[in-house]
């Protein structure tokens, strides 16, 4: 009963959804203040609708309703209750009414946060919102739904693949939608701004809450995801390039181009033509993650039940909503004025340069990705393009963009000093050199691009932090002269300093991780010792134990350095009866220079010892690359929370921007 | 800037669309092999130990056409499509080799005792090598070999009735005409 309330409400929502992405438009269109009004009951409605459906597929999950098919194809009446409720979004139906759950939930935040908004604005926003959450209503009720009832009942389900059995991953899908779908935010008002015509400083100052919010929520939901491969997978790697990774990090290059051209649209009233090409693509590369993942146009570990039914939806769904604000861009792009041209040499030219930069490193990506598909379409057959060609595009890619980070938030707007800000930069200078120097120094017989990497990271902290002292002119003032300006410093700029202090962390843990890994595989009896990067390692024998719903064998490791004991690590080697799957739980132990990671493979059928089959990796740095992302999300949250962003804050209106901010003024 | 770097993202998306509806069409699970139309590699197998027969080398592929079919003891899906194997090989129009990889002479043939062997001859190829030249990856793999002795098709996974009957019985009739 509770399960066909849901399937109605859904269907109820999608009444609201075609209400709400036509009438405010058309009475945008009309100047008819009651249609435009109704925008915001209507997107209300939709998500409290949505969230009774959500609600009860929930209820038949943690209920272990197997008479719903979905239920008893993806739960299992053993399973623990938390993963019987991330059981709702570990699967194509659920996570579907999750995406559309969220796409609401921005829709009616931004009618209800967002009273300071021009009523035409405004209606057409949610209207355009409405519209693409109407198309994926279609696909969930049409395609994928997860409310279909299986008869007879089983008499318990399929489980979930122990894999996903997991909290890292269970928090990863949330986080990566809110990300994904918040970025449609910025797509509606890209498309209302189109319609209007108009796009000023006011309109970027509206987008960037909701930007950011979505890039935190899409950083976060990555670099879950990224830690749960490290730790669950047992490959001792945190990114593989895989098609599907791929098709979270490309929105994610996307937004931050997004994040950072918007600024220049508030303080300069520039690159307006380009930042509205940045909203479109930024979700369109969302989308075309969905279609990838779904389809099963390409082939990646990540094992979603693709249909071609849904990829011929969505396909159909992508050329509409892409296709559609892409000839919506050519029709009405050109009339978006432009400030005056900028100069190369200024904050503005340094983020164009960050743009450029980054969106080529997302056509790279794209390219990879779909490289194979390409191929394949024109009779070339298939082949699988994997870390090299990546690793060899992103990494010039990158090098220059990281190098001007540092220089760029040190230039005036307008018109910056090359020189000044190079002067005020030697004190990175001097780090970066150091670093490369100790680096070599240590690591005598390491890569040289380590030790180069390494100096490029303390190049962007120490730049960063420089920024922040020229800022608040410390040493040039008294000292309580500079902890005033300090004090005085808005949070959105707070906001950036953190967030590439962050970036230099995790610059440096990918430096470090990348090149510094040690790995050693091998058959270990038990008391049998093997030395990875100085530390030994013991294998004192393994053990069968039981869990909730699995048995496993757990492995034990003395570890020790030079003779004094570290710590004692326990790595299992599950198997789930019910999904009749293995599953590696890799036992790590976190320093802060470097994680040891061991995991336990399957028993040695050679010899009759009792050995297994033992991994050990050594991870340098490898935790800076998740403290780092937590930095930077840390610096998101700190911007979000700055007053002019404050959805519902009176705007100061500011006079002309043009030309307003005298030069080597910053705010 | 001009009108038409606006129209640009626009054509570069249709091209797309159109990349993505032909891989659409296309089925990913298929891998073609490098070997297709190719000479079946050289090799010499030897019998399995115990068992009668003279072993399994690339001289038996000519003269007729052949049916080659990676198998293994351990291997589930190999029990599951050996019905399809047997039936394959009672109809008599093409001979049936077994190809047995890495697998113990006693844990074969007792798997043979109890499912029966339908095969003409079996080779042992106990470390993998010469399942390697034939381009092995995930068994069972069962390839079709025409009356020269070139490989004309081969599939990957546990054979189906429907895949035999639709794919594999055409081709075994086109290749005795």
């Amino acid at each position: 009963m509770i399960v066909e309330a849901g399937h109605f409400a859904l269907i109820l929502a999608v009444v609201f959804a075609l209400i709400q992405g036509t009438l405010p438009l058309i009475g945008a269109h009309r100047n008819n203040a009651t249609w435009m009004a109704l925008s915001v009951p209507t997107a209300v409605a939709q998500f409290i609708l949505v969230a009774i459906s959500f609600a009860a597929l929930t209820y038949a999950y943690v209920t272990s309703d197997f008479s719903v098919y979905n239920v008893a194809a993806n739960s299992h009446s053993a399973k623990p209750m938390i993963y019987k409720i991330s059981g709702v979004w570990a699967n194509h139906e659920g996570s579907m009414l999750l995406w559309v759950m969220i796409l609401a939930l921005f829709g009616s935040a931004v009618a209800v946060f967002g009273r300071n908004l021009p009523p035409t604005l405004k209606a057409r926003v949610l209207g355009v919102q409405a519209l693409i959450s109407v198309g994926f209503y279609l696909f969930i009720l049409f395609t994928s739904n997860p409310f279909e009832r299986l008869l007879p009942a089983p008499i318990d389900g399929r489980g979930l693949n122990p894999l996903l059995q997991d909290p890292g991953l269970a928090m990863h899908p949330p986080f990566l939608y809110l990300g994904y779908v918040g970025f449609s935010i910025a797509f509606s008002f890209a498309i209302a701004a189109l319609i209007e015509g108009r796009v000023d400083a006011a309109w970027a100052r509206w987008v960037r809450p909701w930007t950011l919010v979505a890039w935190v929520s899409l950083t976060l939901g990555i670099a879950l995801g990224s830690w749960w491969a490290y730790y669950e997978l047992g490959w001792g790697g945190w990114w593989f390039w895989d098609p599907v990774e791929n098709a979270s990090f490309m929105p994610w290059l996307a937004g931050t181009a997004l994040l950072h051209s918007s600024v220049v649209v508030e303080k300069r009233n520039a690159l307006k033509g380009w930042t509205i090409f940045l909203a479109i693509v930024t979700f369109s590369l969302s989308l075309l993650g969905a279609f990838l993942v779904r389809s099963g146009v390409l082939t990646s570990v990540h094992a979603f039940a693709s249909d071609p039914a849904r990829g011929v939806f969505i396909l159909g769904l992508l050329v509409v909503v892409i296709g559609g604000s892409f000839t919506l861009f050519a029709i009405r792009g050109p009339a978006l004025k432009s400030g005056s041209l900028f100069r190369p040499i200024s904050r503005e030219g340094a983020l164009l340069l960050n743009n450029l930069l980054m969106t080529t490193g997302a056509a790279a990506v794209l390219l990879g990705t779909l490289y194979p598909l390409f191929l394949d379409a024109v009779g070339g057959g298939k082949v699988s393009v994997g870390p090299p060609f990546f690793n060899a595009v992103f990494i010039p890619l990158m090098t220059p963009m990281i190098a001007a980070m540092a220089i760029g938030s040190l230039l005036a707007w307008k018109r910056g000093d090359l020189a000044q800000a190079m002067g005020r930069l030697w004190t990175a200078l001097a780090a970066a050199g150091a670093v490369v120097l100790l680096v070599w120094w240590i690591v005598a017989d390491g890569p040289v691009l380590a030790a180069l990497g390494m100096g490029l990271a303390a190049w962007l902290f120490v730049g960063t932090v420089a920024e922040l002292t020229v800022r608040i002119r410390l040493f040039r003032v008294p000292v309580g002269e500079s902890l005033r300006r300090l004090s005085r410093i808005p949070r959105a700029t707070w906001g950036m300093t953190v967030a590439h202090a962050g970036m230099a962390v995790v610059v440096a843990g990918m430096v470090g991780a990348g090149n510094w890994k040690v790995e050693s595989i091998q058959v270990m009896t038990p008391g049998e010792t093997v030395t990875v990067a100085g530390y030994d390692y013991t294998f004192r024998g393994a053990t069968e134990v039981q869990g909730p719903n699995y048995t496993a064998t757990r492995g034990t490791f003395d570890i020790s350095r030079e003779g004094r004991r570290v710590t004692t690590l326990y790595p299992e080697n599950r198997n789930y009866p019910v999904e009749k799957r293995p599953s590696t739980e890799a036992a790590i132990l976190t320093t802060f220079w470097a994680d040891l990671y061991v995991v336990i493979g399957d028993p040695d059928k050679n010899t009759a010892t009792g050995g297994y089959v033992t991994r050990i990796y050594h991870n340098p740095m490898i935790a800076w690359i998740w403290a780092g992302i937590l930095i930077m999300v840390s610096g998101g949250l700190v911007s979000l929370s700055d007053r002019r962003h404050r959805v519902g804050a009176p705007t100061r209106h500011r006079a002309a921007p043009i030309g307003a901010a005298p030069a080597g003024v910053r705010e | 800037m001009k009108r038409v770097t606006y129209v640009l993202p626009l054509a570069v998306f249709l091209i797309l669309a159109l990349y993505f509806a032909v891989g659409l069409s296309r089925d990913s699970s298929v891998i073609p092999s490098a070997l297709i139309d190719q000479p079946a590699p050289q090799f010499v197998l030897p019998p399995i130990e115990g068992n009668s027969g003279k072993g399994f080398s690339t001289a038996d592929l000519k003269g007729q056409v052949s049916v080659v079919n990676v198998f293994a003891s351990w291997c589930v899906p190999c029990r599951a499509e050996h019905p399809l194997i047997t039936r394959l090989a009672d109809m008599n129009i093409a001979a049936v080799y077994g190809l047995n990889y890495k697998d113990k002479p006693e844990a074969v043939l007792a798997w043979l005792d109890s499912l029966g062997d339908p095969y003409t001859e079996i080779g042992a190829d106990r470390n993998g090598r010469v399942s390697i030249d034939w381009g092995v990856y995930g068994i069972p793999e069962t390839f079709v070999v025409g009356k020269g002795g070139r490989i004309r098709f081969k599939h990957v996974g546990q054979l189906t009735a429907e895949k035999l009957e639709k794919e594999i019985l055409p081709i075994i009739r086109e290749l005795n005409q």
